[in-house]
């Protein structure tokens, strides 16, 4: 058969049923992207005769005959509009959803341009929040190219290659070179949530044409580890087994096949028999705790799990000053339990890696992740090799959110490289994702606040139980996490917290955008507005009275952390922020079927995470007159890429386009902790900071000798040095210093120790339909204090993509677990994240600060804007309604019979609904001497 | 995404071709669900998009959709003048959770072969009285109306071997005045509810009510009713049980929500004609 892909014609045949997003793939148009497979996100859309289409859902035979054009093929002569549009609009992040989004875009006639949420239905972004995407089609330009250093919206350097199809993540690499003769797997997943493997049988399997292996738990190293990615691996337990003769959730895997294609691996896969002796599971964390209940790893203290007997993983107890006091001294106590579910990173770059042993003797590992450098650890380890023997990178990986912060693909593929010799992919499906990786931990938080009539907080307590899954892996860390900014935000003499991270037969969880905190803070920030109500205080007034202040310790119930301290403090400036856009604007007028309210709340976090979190940056001089600089960070749509450029230009007088980067390769620098815990300029940056510092440092010194002239009359300007009155070019420079065998480079370490705190406010205006339910976001505002704000454009990126995605969770999001224990909605159609029409523009403001401990001033802003969302949106539906939700998501099927009631118009359905207006973990309030009560 | 389990195509030319169905087979249309989930069961796709049936035929006799017609060739057509029923096309088009790209592949025949609560296509063919041709394996053809081919959740009724050929839209039903109203638990996301009611030329009242069960449910009027007649008829003729319950809407929700469309419908089209 003949096609013609981008004016190229191809000679070949698709498989029968093969679909034309694979086919055009297979042909190396990799600008083709798989983010569902499934007809739902659009990142695989193409051209059939000028129409765009999802090509993952277009059967390839149909395609001979038709011009099919790519995001390779958009641009006549260079960059088509749209993809130019969405250059200078930066109308992404990770980029991963760019190639159909502009191949969508670019298709949409002026009518479908005017009614952008129905028209772009069919593409999803978890990044940006889409604002940045309207931009771009509506011709905002934003990107400030001309600009030189911190402060202005420099573009990202990977910007032309994403919006026109080049820039290769995880999957884009054809199978030639190391890679020729590349094996494709497939993982047998158990469809059992408890159960014990008695016997496989492969031999039919391992008959099939083209399986070369079947990997189970007999070929596997029997060394426990934890998937969990953390600096030091004693954070998380020893509970895994790459293959495990015992299966803990329905979704674990059994065994791998190695194939020569993802057909034959998957024909394969289902000839693999399998016995089962079931065993009893558990769904529930409290359930699990119960004495008696199923004991889901029996391990040995060794583990390091807190108490295997009663399936806790860890537990936390602390107390600070005396609750029990506190709460005698109060005239309102308020309390009730509150719950996050559980739902999915969502990153459109599902999860893969690629292995290969190269010319070198070495395995290298091609991998989506946020921790390479951690991931070859944990491969040496696990695999008993030296560090040199192993290589991991990524080359750009399409989102993360911390999903991959996690190594739940590079052992099984290091294991089956080492096994046949040959080179092998695993790509998860979408399903997969949902079913198999890993999700935020559901947690159900009491909450119980003492407060004075005036409105002084006198004790704050809270208990977490949260449910790890299958597996600890980050189950201490979230844990801990959760209990701290949540309630150190509010200066309390009395507070105390317990907390249980709890294994049950379900997938398991694992870091997750907040890392525990938007769990906790959905709880205090939620209980912070019921008690501010029944005083009759203003939220913000009630905030201002009770919030820690700059001069304050940060304490949460048990310890005060000595690395942490108010490098800045732009909390007021916030509040005012949101306060005054939030209750300025006059109050909406909409029908009488509308009831509106306005909410808020607080977010507090650590910029880095506890405990040590370390990064290596290294920039040298080129002949070339450039500078390339060797980070760790990888670039996951964080934009981190971007803010490493601008710090080293502007230590290094440059502009950032000097810059060039080279990242996320293990065998490009020492170390590098990761991307996570919103590291990435405040950790990375630093080192960046001080490796550029100390080059600028060489190459001056090395100008005062060439020119002999003082070292104090050097200085770099504008790309050039001057040396007392002379202005001496960098290749000059480099080139003398070359030939006098002077390496001009420089090499910056951070270690993450001296951490500060930002903070982010949010605020919501709502609509509820009184009889119907529906919930409208009307404004949505947000105060972010990000310090120094390196790049407003990607900053604000990274809230509005932050609160976007927190409205899926509060509004739509839930992985549902069936009776059984498996994920009951596995794809995008049964589990919604917000599309264009979904998502509200949110204004942005940031606090004018300047952090003294970040890099030029900056502070962490990435995961936090997440935070707040859940309880500033619940405590608006409150004010709208009277309504108190205090379990996520917010549907309209729920809210509906609940603002019946308490709007009394139907009678009959309100006595039915009577059960239903409880929540389902018993809220219990003491209200003692209220006022006005 | 690839269906590997496929070992052949076939791209049947003529009604003669089309009979050899068997175990494994599954006619392919538009593809945009089969190809959305895995097909372990099947190995071979009969494709009908080179029978070469005219998409659309306006005629006297009213409207007929071949099932191959693409929801964007429906959604471009210019009805004559006097189909003012024929915005319904666009609003249930602008139903699918899909976005107009899916348009340019899915077909209505499939559509209504999917038999999900929330076909659009479904909605519309079900509240304009439409008929479905049923092209049978042995020869000949039968007819059932849209609201009876729609048996429940994934249960069209075809028997083995059967093919949906074309609906037919009847004149009549295309030129009454009509309501529509839809929600979702989402922004424009996959309905929960859909209801028409539309108002035939001897004066009486239909409504239709899609998507919030499991499969369509056609109230007739001889008079227009009261609320509550109307109220008394809907929680006659739906049961509990027969409200849908799935991701996209709890069932106690669907019915609320019928109740209180309904009751719009009726109000909306009560007035009398401007």
């Amino acid at each position: 058969m003949s096609f013609v892909v981008n004016g190229m014609q191809h000679d070949a045949t698709p498989q029968p049923g093969q679909c034309l997003r694979t086919f055009l793939r297979e042909l190396g148009w990799f600008g083709v992207k798989k983010g569902c497979d499934a007809g739902d996100c659009g990142a695989c859309t193409v051209h059939l005769d000028g129409k765009p289409v999802h090509s993952c859902l277009v059967p390839a035979f149909r395609a001979e005959g038709l011009e099919v054009t790519t995001i390779e093929g958009l641009g006549v002569d260079g960059l088509h509009p749209m993809q130019q549009a969405f250059l200078d609009a930066q109308g992404f992040q990770c980029g991963f959803c760019t190639a159909g989004m502009v191949m969508t875009a670019a298709c949409l006639d002026q009518a479908q341009r005017q009614d952008l949420p129905a028209a772009l239905k069919g593409n999803l972004c978890r990044c940006t929040g889409y604002r940045a995407i309207a931009d771009a089609i509506a011709g905002h330009k934003h990107a400030d190219g001309a600009g030189s250093s911190g402060g202005r919206n420099v573009p990202a350097p990977a910007g032309p290659a994403v919006v026109s199809g080049k820039a290769r993540y995880t999957m884009d690499v054809a199978p030639d070179g190391p890679l020729q003769g590349l094996l494709h797997m497939k993982i047998l997943r158990s469809p059992h949530a408890s159960a014990r493997i008695v016997a496989i049988d492969a031999s039919a399997a391992l008959a099939l044409p083209g399986v070369i292996a079947v990997l189970t738990h007999e070929d596997a190293p029997q060394k426990h580890f934890s998937t969990a990615r953390h600096e030091h691996v004693t954070d998380d337990v020893d509970d895994t087994l790459v293959l495990d003769p015992i299966i803990r959730f329905a979704g674990q895997r059994v065994a791998a096949i190695v194939a020569v294609s993802e057909a034959v691996a998957e024909a394969a896969r289902d000839l693999v028999e399998v016995s089962y002796e079931l065993l009893p599971a558990v769904f529930d964390p409290e359930e699990a705790m119960r004495p008696g209940a199923p004991v889901i790893h029996d391990k040995p203290v060794s583990s390091r799990i807190a108490n295997a007997s009663r399936n806790i993983v860890a537990e936390l107890h602390g107390e600070t000053g005396d609750v029990e006091a506190g709460f005698a001294e109060a005239d309102l106590v308020h309390e009730a339990t509150y719950q996050s579910q559980r739902v999915q990173h969502a990153h459109l770059e599902t999860h893969g890696a690629i292995g290969w042993l190269g010319g070198d003797g070495r395995l290298h590992v091609r991998t989506s992740s946020q921790t390479p450098f951690l991931t070859r650890d944990a491969l040496c380890t696990l695999f008993n090799m030296p560090k040199d023997k192993v290589r991991v990178f990524s080359e750009r990986v399409g989102g993360g959110f911390g999903g991959k912060q996690e190594m739940i693909t590079e052992d099984i593929v290091a294991l089956a490289v080492l096994t046949t010799g040959r080179p092998v992919k695993l790509e998860f499906t979408r399903s997969e994702q949902f079913s198999a990786s890993t999700s935020r931990h559901p947690m159900r938080v009491t909450v119980k606040l003492g407060v004075r009539r005036d409105g002084t907080l006198t004790a704050l307590s809270m208990r977490m139980v949260s449910n790890t899954g299958a597996y600890g892996n980050h189950g201490p860390g979230v844990l801990f996490h959760a209990a701290g900014e949540a309630i150190a935000l509010y200066r309390c003499a009395n507070k105390k917290v317990d907390g249980y991270a709890v294994y049950t037969n379900t997938l398991p969880s694992g870091a997750f955008r907040g890392y525990g905190l938007s769990q906790t803070i959905f709880a205090v920030e939620s209980a912070m507005d019921e008690a501010a109500h029944k005083l009759g205080i203003d939220p913000f007034a009630f905030r201002r009275l009770n919030v820690v202040r700059a001069e304050d310790p940060i304490v949460a119930a048990d310890h005060v952390a000595h690395d942490l301290s108010f490098g800045s403090y732009g909390l007021d400036q916030c509040l005012d922020l949101v306060e005054r856009d939030l209750n300025g604007a006059p109050k909406p007028k909409l029908s009488g079927d509308w009831l509106t309210g306005r909410g808020m709340a607080v977010a507090m976090i650590a910029t880095i995470p506890p405990r040590g979190h370390r990064a290596e940056s290294r920039i040298r001089l080129t002949t070339e007159g450039t500078y390339e600089l060797a980070v760790g960070t990888a670039e996951f749509g964080n934009g981190t890429t971007t803010v490493h450029a601008q710090i080293a230009a502007t230590m290094l007088g440059a502009t950032p386009a000097q810059i060039r980067i080279r990242q996320s390769d293990t065998d490009h620098i020492a170390h590098d902790t990761g991307a996570y815990g919103s590291t990435g300029t405040v950790v990375a940056g630093a080192a960046t900071g001080r490796a550029a510092e100390a080059l600028a440092e060489a190459i001056c010194t090395f100008a005062a000798a060439h020119s002999g002239v003082d070292r104090a009359t050097c200085r770099l300007v504008d790309g050039d040095v001057m040396a007392g009155e002379r202005r001496i070019s960098l290749v000059e420079l480099a080139e003398a210093a070359m030939a006098k065998g002077v390496a001009l480079s420089g090499i910056g370490h951070s270690d993450g120790s001296s951490r500060s705190i930002a903070f982010n406010v949010q605020g919501f205006e709502v609509a509820v339909h009184r009889r119907q339910g529906e919930i409208r976001i009307l404004r949505s505002i947000h105060a972010a204090d990000a310090g120094f704000v390196i790049n407003p454009m990607q900053c604000r990126g990274q809230v509005e993509g932050g609160v976007a995605q927190a409205l899926g969770a509060a509004l739509y999001e839930q992985m549902l677990i069936d009776a059984e224990g498996k994920v009951a909605n596995p794809t995008f159609r049964g589990y919604h994240i917000p599309s264009f029409a979904d998502t509200p523009v949110t204004t942005v403001h940031f606090a004018a600060t300047s952090d003294s401990i970040g890099p030029l001033g900056a502070k962490s802003m990435s995961e936090s804007p997440y935070n707040p969302v859940a309880a500033a949106l619940a405590n608006a539906i409150c004010a709208a309604t009277g309504v108190r939700l205090r379990e996520t998501p917010f549907t309209a099927d729920r809210l509906y019979r609940l603002v019946l009631d308490e709007d009394g118009r139907n009678a009959l359905r309100r006595s039915e609904a009577r059960d239903a207006v409880e929540p389902p973990f018993q809220a219990q309030e003491h209200a003692v001497a209220v006022p006005g009560e | 995404m690839d269906l590997n389990t496929i070992n052949a195509i076939a791209r049947p030319r003529s009604r003669g071709e089309l009979a050899d169905f068997g175990r494994g087979d599954a006619w392919l249309a538009g593809g945009t669900w089969l190809f959305s989930e895995p097909q372990p069961h099947l190995t071979r796709l009969i494709d009908l998009s080179q029978a070469g049936w005219a998409p659309l035929l306006v005629s006297e006799a009213g409207l007929s959709i071949a099932a191959t017609c693409t929801v964007a060739t429906l959604d471009a057509l210019k009805a004559p003048a006097d189909w003012i029923a024929a915005p319904l096309i666009g609003l249930c088009c602008r139903s699918f959770l899909a976005s107009f790209k899916i348009w340019n592949m899915a077909t209505v025949g499939g559509n209504l072969c999917m038999a999900l609560p929330a076909g659009p296509m479904i909605s519309l063919c079900a509240a304009l009285d439409g008929v479905c041709t049923i092209w049978m394996p042995e020869g000949g053809e039968r007819r059932v109306p849209v609201a009876d081919f729609v048996e429940g959740p994934l249960q069209p009724a075809l028997r083995p071997g059967e093919v949906l050929r074309s609906i037919a839209l009847p004149r009549e039903a295309l030129s009454r005045r009509f309501a529509f109203r839809r929600a979702s638990l989402s922004q424009l996301g996959r309905s929960g509810v859909l209801l028409i009611g539309t108002l035939p030329a001897t004066g009486d009242f239909v409504l239709t009510v899609t998507a919030s069960t499991r499969r369509p449910v056609q109230l007739a009027f001889a008079d227009m009713p009261g609320p509550n007649e109307l109220a008394a008829r809907l929680a006659e003729a739906i049961p509990d049980a027969l409200y849908y319950d799935d991701v996209h809407g709890r069932p106690d929700w669907r019915r609320h929500m019928t109740f209180e469309f309904a009751e719009e419908i009726r109000r909306e089209l009560a007035e009398p004609r401007r």
